[in-house]
This record gives structure tokens, sequence and C-alpha cells, in this order.
């Protein structure tokens, strides 16, 4: 069909167009259920088909008003998917363990919470950061991978803009962690 | 004899009756009654803010206390309806105030309400007791910020759904430390930080509170306060449910809800660790209502944990996660059910299918209780309704939407015609229906035949001609809403029988093939009717003809001729 082929050569917007129906099931069955509502009642006793050939390929638009849900609700919805609350779970790998943990970062409110859960989670010690020193003289020193792919000490930044900046978690032996100190 | 009746006995009797239905009836009888009564009616209904005017309610109910208007068309709801296109609460007020109404409850619906009209209510009425507001907007916080200030008496603050603008005062702040008369609080809507310790503070000064419903802001370790100063809860909205489980907030918070032996009602969880839900179980046996339509991120899995724990359930509203399985759950744990909402969690509906007419059969097989529902779903079959019918005659409340709005019977590739066609038949008492799927003029014909006590239809994208629309404008004879979109109903169906519309609240059509020309004639013929015609597109009026399609169309009755604060793109004709 001439708009698979236009798709094509675009952003591939077939795999993320919005319609209607269930997904797989394809156009032209779509346009037999979706009515033509400009028809005059004259036509009325002409078949679906003929509508078919009819109605213009228009690109499949959201619907307004459907499904019929509260503006209210909808506007919720879609600050929800924005910002994702469904639980934000990393993985949390420790130097020496023999396999990893996930935890989910929702949970906690501020990182000496988050700190104490790792202890808790690894039997270690991590001990106190501070913005000069790191967490020098602990044993263990957390880090994390952000979204530019670096590794960062956990501590630097505010709380809010590191959940969303973790990808996930690594526990570095102390000795290995002092580099990251550094200013 | 009756003229020998005193009116103190009269009035007395008259008291006894509560619904406005009943007040409204008795005042037909004759002048006397007429007479006795609007002085003695405290509580007015007003289903259509313009249907009258603020200076004729006072001088007919010069003693009323509580007010209930609605003002937007239903279809405002869905984005159909600009946002100015009326419904201001304001002249209310002002008339009132003027004419000096002890006014103590105001009930608002799809109303414009500014922080003006607040600041007034909150000033000119010195009794002032309950306000409850619904999909409400034009708004802030400062407008709260004045009721709460002022309002001496006040027993009831009902955000419900409100778009409220947060203008980051703390106005739960204040209430006065001399407010103790708060019996229910429920800001869950908005958007905004609230002060957590004026909160926990006003609620332990106010002994009698029985309804708490705060946002997202409140985390779960206030709540926790909250609640130990607050046992006698009935009705709980949570903030955030987050915390970590294994923390010893998390083990108050289970302790502090084995002490909430009251709480019958709960919903919120606006922000949620599905892993801290165990700590509610406890109040699960006494739920008669739980809401969890507002809660993200908890799947099937979890829901089913919650509900199983939930036997005594009467009213149920969820997210479509909880899928055909959780239904079945639910249909066999809450046998007391009687109103089930399954709200969509995902609106393009290309995510899994999540319910199915499957779950609504369940649904019907276990809970025959059930009178009211609302069910989005991906697909529908004939079959399905037949049984449905045939499990629950006793639905008052009717509602599916299937996210493709002309979907067939998924199995036979039918139209819906026959399974509605038995939910009307079988349902005697339906009051509200909302159809959707495939359908043609047949379940039309279906509906005028057997939904004798009908009042509010919806119908979108059905029926094939004007006879459909037909069939129910003469048979549905308690018709008072009818609401039609992108269906091929016409002039012919609009005209037939215009003495109609005088018996019936309001008639919405947009997307439908009705002409201006035929609005026009109807206008011009019934002048008790506004048909007011809405036109978005910026064409002038001298190029609109006759002939051309309204794009919508909203006609009501009205004592009062057409309204004065229509905005320019309203024309009443």
């Amino acid at each position: 069909m001439e708009r698979a082929s236009a798709y094509e050569n675009d952003l591939n917007l077939k795999a993320t167009e919005l319609r209607l129906g269930l997904p797989g099931t394809d156009e032209s069955s779509e346009k037999q259920s979706l009515r033509n509502n400009k028809r005059s009642s004259a036509e009325m006793d002409n078949s679906c088909e003929k509508n078919e050939q009819e109605s213009s390929p228009a690109p499949k638009a959201q619907v307004v008003g459907w499904p019929p849900v509260r503006s209210y609700r909808k506007n919720v919805l879609h600050q929800r998917n924005e910002s994702d609350l469904s639980g934000m779970f990393v993985k949390v790998s420790m130097d020496g363990a023999p396999y990893l943990r996930k935890i989910d970062l929702k949970v906690y409110k501020k990182y000496p919470d988050l700190l104490k859960a790792l202890e808790n989670m690894f039997k270690c010690s991590i001990g106190v950061y501070s913005e000069r020193e790191g967490y020098n003289g602990s044993e263990f020193a957390p880090t994390y991978e952000d979204k530019d792919g670096d590794w960062m000490l956990v501590g630097d930044v505010p709380w809010d803009m590191f959940i969303t900046s973790c990808k996930r978690l690594r526990i570095m032996k102390g000795s290995e962690a002092k580099g990251l100190a550094c200013l | 004899m009756l003229n020998y009746f005193p009116e103190e006995v009269l009035e007395h009797v008259f008291d006894f009756l509560t619904s406005h239905r009943d007040r409204n009836a008795v005042s037909l009888v004759c002048k006397s009654w007429y007479a006795v009564e609007r002085f003695s009616r405290e509580k007015v209904f007003i289903g259509n803010c313009y249907t009258i005017s603020p200076e004729r309610l006072i001088a007919r109910f010069p003693r009323v206390r509580s007010l209930t208007l609605k003002g937007k068309p239903h279809f405002a709801d869905f984005n159909l309806v600009p946002h100015d296109w009326g419904g201001y609460v304001q002249p209310w007020i002002e008339s009132m105030a003027k004419a000096g109404v002890n006014l103590e409850e105001l009930r608002l619906k799809r109303m414009l309400v500014s922080d003006e009209s607040l600041d007034l209510l909150a000033n000119f009425f010195p009794n002032f007791k309950s306000l409850v507001l619904v999909s409400c907007d034009g708004f802030s916080t400062d407008g709260l910020a004045a009721i709460a200030s002022n309002c001496r008496f006040l027993r009831e603050l009902d955000l419900q759904e409100n778009e409220i603008e947060d203008r980051r005062g703390q106005w739960l702040s204040c209430f006065p430390d001399s407010c103790t008369s708060l019996v229910s609080l429920n800001f869950a809507c908005l958007k905004g930080e609230v002060n957590l310790l004026s909160l926990e503070r006003l609620v332990a000064r106010c002994r009698n509170l029985r309804s708490l419903r705060v946002n997202h802001a409140v985390p779960l370790d206030a709540l926790q306060r909250i609640l130990a100063q607050a046992p006698q809860l009935v009705d709980l909205g949570i903030g955030s449910f987050v915390h970590d489980p294994d923390s010893e907030i998390y083990n108050k918070i289970e302790t502090g809800m084995q002490k909430c032996t009251s709480i019958t009602s709960l919903s919120g969880f606006l922000d949620v660790t599905a892993r801290c839900l165990p700590a509610v179980y406890t109040i699960c046996r006494h739920l008669t209502s739980l809401n969890l339509s507002y809660a993200p991120g908890i799947y099937s899995d979890e829901l089913v944990k919650l509900i199983c724990h939930c036997n005594k359930l009467e009213r149920l509203l969820v997210l479509d996660t909880i899928g055909d399985k959780g239904l079945g759950v639910v249909a066999s744990t809450c046998k007391e059910l009687q109103e089930l909402r399954v709200f969509p969690s995902d609106l393009y509906g290309v995510g899994n299918a999540a319910v199915t007419e499957e779950g609504l059969v369940a649904i019907s097989a276990g809970c025959r209780k059930l009178n009211s529902i609302l069910y989005f779903c991906e697909q529908m079959t004939n079959a399905a309704l037949i049984m449905v019918a045939k499990n629950c005659p006793n639905f008052i409340r009717f509602r599916l939407a299937t996210f493709n709005p002309t979907a067939p019977d998924a199995v036979t590739m039918q139209p819906l015609d026959e399974g509605f066609g038995a939910i009307v038949k079988s349902c005697k008492g339906l009051k509200r229906l909302s159809v959707s799927g495939l359908l043609t003029d047949q379940v039309f014909l279906y509906m005028g035949r057997y939904a004798k006590q009908l009042e509010m239809l919806s119908i979108a994208f059905a029926g094939d001609s004007d006879k459909g629309m037909l069939y129910v404008l003469n048979g549905c004879k308690k018709l008072k809403k009818l609401e039609i979109r992108d269906s091929p109903f016409g002039n012919a169906a609009l005209l037939a029988d215009m003495g109609k519309y005088e018996t019936m609240r309001s008639l919405w059509m947009s997307s439908c093939e009705v002409t201006l020309g035929a609005c026009k004639t109807l206008a011009q013929k019934m002048p008790r009717l506004n048909v007011e015609v809405i036109n978005e597109s910026d064409q002038m009026e001298a190029s609109v003809d006759d002939k051309h399609k309204v794009e919508k169309m909203y006609l009501y009755r009205t004592l009062v001729g057409p309204r004065k604060d229509a905005p320019d793109f309203v024309w009443t004709l």
C-alpha cells in the first residue's frame, strides 16, 4: 500500500502510531468499522463496502473525547506516564559479591535511608558522606552510573536529581573509590 | 377540608419529604400547598443553572439554605465543550449575598468558580457550612484560603476532581485555631504541597472529623501521625503510600491502621509502593467502598491480594489492570457489591487487552446485587451482555465503553444490538445507559420499547438513520437527558416531536446530520427552549447558510430566555 512505503522511508511512525483497535489489526478492517459520519441519510442504503472505498485514507488520529474519560483523570494519567511512578528498580552490584540485587529507589526519601538499606542488604559499612572526602575512611563507597554512562559518587547531587539520573548502583571497595572523591 | 388545615401542620408534614422531586410534586397540588412548600423549602436542586435565574430562585424560595447547581453539559467532561462556554457561579453568589440569603451549603458540578466567588461566599454567609465542588475549575488555592479563613462554622470542604491552580500559599494553615467544626475534608485533587504540621493540628482539634482525603503531597509518615489523632475516621483518602516496608514507620502505620476500626471507605493511594499494601489488610474487612482508580502501578496479583480481604465491599473503583482474572476474584469475594467502575489505565488502548467481556460476565455471575456499572473494555460480545442481563436484572446504571467506539461483537462480528437489547429488556428499572460498539437502529428500537424508566442516555458513533433517534424520543417517556455524538441523526429526527424537549432537561448533538436551518426552526417554534449552536471555526455569521451542518448543538428548556453570558462562539438561535 502507498501508505506503508511512505512510513518505511520515514521515522517508522507506523510502529508508534496511535490508533484504535487491537494491536496487529490492519487498517482496512478498521476502516470498515469506523463510520464515515458525513454521509447523508439518502446514502444509508448503500453498503458498508462502498463507503470504505469512498473514505479517504486519512491518518489515524485519536478520536476527540474517546474513550469517554473525564479530563481530570486523563490529565492525571498523562502526568503519571511522564514521571513513571510505578517504581524505579535499579540493579545494585557489590565488588566481590556473587550476584547482583535490585532495589526500588522510589521507596527512599533521602540518601541516609538509601545508604542504610544498602548496608543492610550487603552487610557492609558505607559510612558517612562528606563533600570534600566522599566516603573516605569507610570500607565501601556507593557509586552509580548516570544517564550519560559516567560513574559518579552517590551523594553529590540533590536526591531528586539523583533518582532520575541513576541507572544502576555499584558498591565499590573503599580503596578503589578514593579516586572518585577528588575534586 | 384541606383549607382548614393549619399551615404549620402542612409544613411539618412537608419536612418529612426529603427528595426534591417529592417536594416539587407537592407544590403542584394547589395554591396553598405551593405557598406553604415554597416558604419551608431549604434545599433546592437546579440541574441546569440556565433553566432559571438566581433572582427567581430567591423570590420563590426565600428560605433556601442549601443549593445544588450543575453547569456545563455532561460531554464537557470529555473535552467536547469549550472551556469558557459558561456555567458561572458568580451571579448566583452575588444575588444571594445581596438578598441576604442564609446560605449554608453549596454543591456545584461542572461550573466555573472564581477566587472572587469563593471570597464572596466566605465573607457574606456567616453560617456557611458546606462546600462541595465536583469537576469545577477557574479557582486557585487563594480561594480556598478565603474559605478556610472566614467560614467559622465550616463542616465540609469536599473537592472532587477539580482543576485547581496552586498558588503555593498556605491555604490549609488559614484554618484558625478556633476551627474545630470540620467533619469532612477532601483535597485529594490538589496538585501542590500542604503544610503538614497545620494539617496534623487541624485533624487533632476537629474531634468530629469523619472523612479525610489528602493529596499526593502527604507522605506516609504524616499519615501515620494523622491516623493516631483521628481513629474515629470513617472515610480515608490516602496520599502517598510509599515507604520502605522494613522500616519502623511502616510498622507504626500497620499498628495504627489496626486501631482504625471505623473506616468503611478507602481511596487515594495516589502514589504507592505495592509492597506497602499489606498494612491496610486489617481495614479491608470493614470496607464498603474502595477506590483504587487513581493508584498507579498496582498490578493484578497485588490488587487481588488486597481485594480478597474485602468481603463487605459494596462499591469498587479500579483500573483495568485488575484483568479478567482479578474481576473473577472480585466476583467470588465481594458478594455485596452494588457498584463497579473499571477505568482504563492506558488511554490509547494499544496495550495488552486488560479486561474483556469475560470479566464482566464473571462479575455478573458472582455479584447478584450489582446495580451500577461503568466498564471500559477492549471488546464485548452479545452473548456476554445477554448473560449479564440475565444475571443482574437490577441495573439502574449501565455504562459501557469499548476502546474502539464501533467495535462489533468480538466473536460474531455482528452489531451489539441484541446484547444491549437484552439489557434494557431485563433491567426494568434502568435509569442511565451509555452504549458503545457497533450499533444499528435496532438497538434504539429496543430502547424505545423496553427502557421505560430511562432518564439519561449517551450515544456515540451509533445508529443508521433518523429512525434510531425517533424510537428513543417516542418510546422513552421518562427521558431527561439525551446526548449524542458522531451519529447519523438529522433534521427529521430533531423536528419530529419538538414538544418532547420541554419534558426533558437537555439535548446535546455533535457531529451529527443536523443543519443550522433546522436548529433555527426549532428555536423559533419553541420559545421556552434555548437552542445553542457552538461554532468554533472562524467562519463569519453571514457566510454560514442554513444547509450547513452544525458542529455542536445544545438545547435545554428554560424559563428565563437566552442567557446573557454566552461567549462569541455560542449562538443562541
